[in-house]
């Protein structure tokens, strides 16, 4: 009986702890309530080069509110690739491709919850992919804590050039949940996670591996699962700047585990000026199958140099320029944007010099935005 | 359930049961950071992400070059570019 009666006033306090932690995180709500994302247009021209591969093109978004509860999204995102890479220069021709993606979203704001259903359509003339997500935002603890949830589902099409037969497919599935807090009046932080999931044909259908020296269509597994976290911590400086770190531990079933860490400093300089810089590290472990040269005959084997050994280090920089802006009504700014980016493969060779694979890239983005 | 995750299991349950009988009265959690101080924290400088595109254009880049993927909060979609 005085068991009973212990067990049952333990559990209380339990409940009472609960209680409490809860009702600090909701209780302090009131009537407040979030913003819906401000009317806004992008226009960017984007590229990358780098390796043999150059990919180019435009990018439009435009975003538009409806009574105050509905906002709109449209975008349209094209990629003209130029690409004569080392796997392609050493195994295959050099080609042209454009892909075109198009994409909706609507955002709806109730109180202090934000709904968010996108969808995304994306065609090349040897590949389709269709995404359709849902997020959800919920700022809890007097706003202080926005909690957001979100899954994704996609839907690919594989085909090949000059096979007609050949028709694959891939489906994918993510669902993520990010936590941000605000931690003082200048820092806050963010933790996410996400759960990625594939399933179907889950590589190329040009693509070569190396067994005993010989070219083999590579054989990847037709599932893979894989989960990632990401901690980030902004900071206000004092002196109208800002730093921010960031960290993400990725790992899968393909035996990958990835690490990417970045630091970046953003300034204001005078009124209408902000520059942004940021390093950025990233190093991974290869897949399970990956081999540069298999010695021996494996159910899967593969040799994508994005599933090898290798890091990546990027040294970039920002800067917008406010051309003009009446509070409250509209501002329009001029922005500019490049990513130097070094990649060193530890286990993929450069057949044509038997030497570790290196090379460097870059990123260019104009863009003009404005709110209105 | 494996031993191993048992084990785990029971060792959070008994470190929230110890909390609960050690922590009789918890002071109620209020957020500390009132809205009037939040004015550095609207800064642009303070943003994770500022404008969608480039965010959507470095993440592409990124996601076909790399095998780690996720967990940065950009929106991604698929493609047949790796």
């Amino acid at each position: 009986m005085a068991a009973t009666r212990a067990a049952l006033g333990l559990w209380r306090r339990l409940l009472a702890l609960l209680a409490s932690l809860l009702g600090g995180l909701l209780a302090v709500g009131g009537a407040r309530a979030v913003d819906l994302p401000e009317d806004k247009a992008e226009a960017l021209f984007h590229s990358y080069s780098g390796g043999g591969v150059t990919a180019n093109g435009p990018a439009l978004l435009v975003r538009k509110s409806l009574f105050d509860k509905v906002s709109l999204a449209g975008t349209v995102y094209v990629d003209s690739v130029s690409n004569a890479s080392i796997d392609v220069v050493t195994t295959a021709s050099p080609y042209r491709e454009t892909r075109t993606e198009y994409g909706l979203s609507a955002d709806y704001v109730y109180r202090d919850s934000q709904i968010t259903i996108s969808g995304l359509t994306s065609h090349e003339p040897d590949y389709t992919a269709n995404t359709g997500s849902l997020d959800v935002t919920q700022e809890v603890f007097g706003g202080m804590t926005t909690v957001a949830l979100g899954f994704t589902r996609g839907a690919d099409t594989v085909l090949k050039h000059g096979s007609p037969e050949f028709h694959e497919t891939a489906k994918h599935w993510q669902y993520r949940l990010g936590v941000t807090q605000i931690l003082t009046p200048r820092w806050l932080m963010s933790v996410n996670v996400e759960a990625l999931s594939d399933y179907g044909f889950l590589g190329s259908p040009y693509r070569v591996a190396r067994v005993f020296g010989a070219a083999v269509p590579e054989r990847n597994p037709s599932t893979r699962s894989a989960r990632a976290i990401n901690l980030r911590l902004i900071g206000d400086l004092g002196s109208r700047d800002s730093m921010h770190v960031g960290y993400r531990y990725y790992h899968d079933t393909w035996s990958i585990a990835a690490h990417t860490a970045e630091i970046g400093y953003s300034r204001h300089f005078g009124e209408s000026w902000l520059a942004d810089t940021f390093v950025r590290y990233y190093t991974q472990r290869h897949a399970l199958f990956y081999s540069d040269n298999a010695p021996v005959e494996t159910t899967y084997v593969s040799r994508n140099r994005q599933l090898s050994t290798f890091n990546d280090f990027g040294l970039g920089a920002k800067v917008a320029w406010t051309v003009r802006k009446v509070p409250g009504r509209y501002d329009v700014k001029l922005n500019g944007a490049y990513e130097y980016t070094r990649f060193k493969f530890k286990d993929f060779t450069d057949i044509r010099t038997g030497n570790p694979y290196a090379t460097n890239a870059s990123i260019v983005q104009l863009y003009v935005t404005a709110t209105y | 359930m494996s031993l191993r995750h048992s084990l785990a299991l029971a060792a959070v349950l008994g470190t929230v049961l110890v909390a609960g009988c050690a922590m009789p009265r918890l002071p109620t959690l209020e957020p500390w950071v009132k809205p009037y101080e939040r004015e550095r924290l609207a800064d642009p400088v303070m943003k994770l992400s500022r404008d969608t595109l480039p965010e959507k254009h470095f993440e592409h880049v990124r996601d076909v070059r790399e095998g780690a993927r996720g967990a940065t909060g950009v929106q991604g979609g698929g493609c047949g570019c790796n």
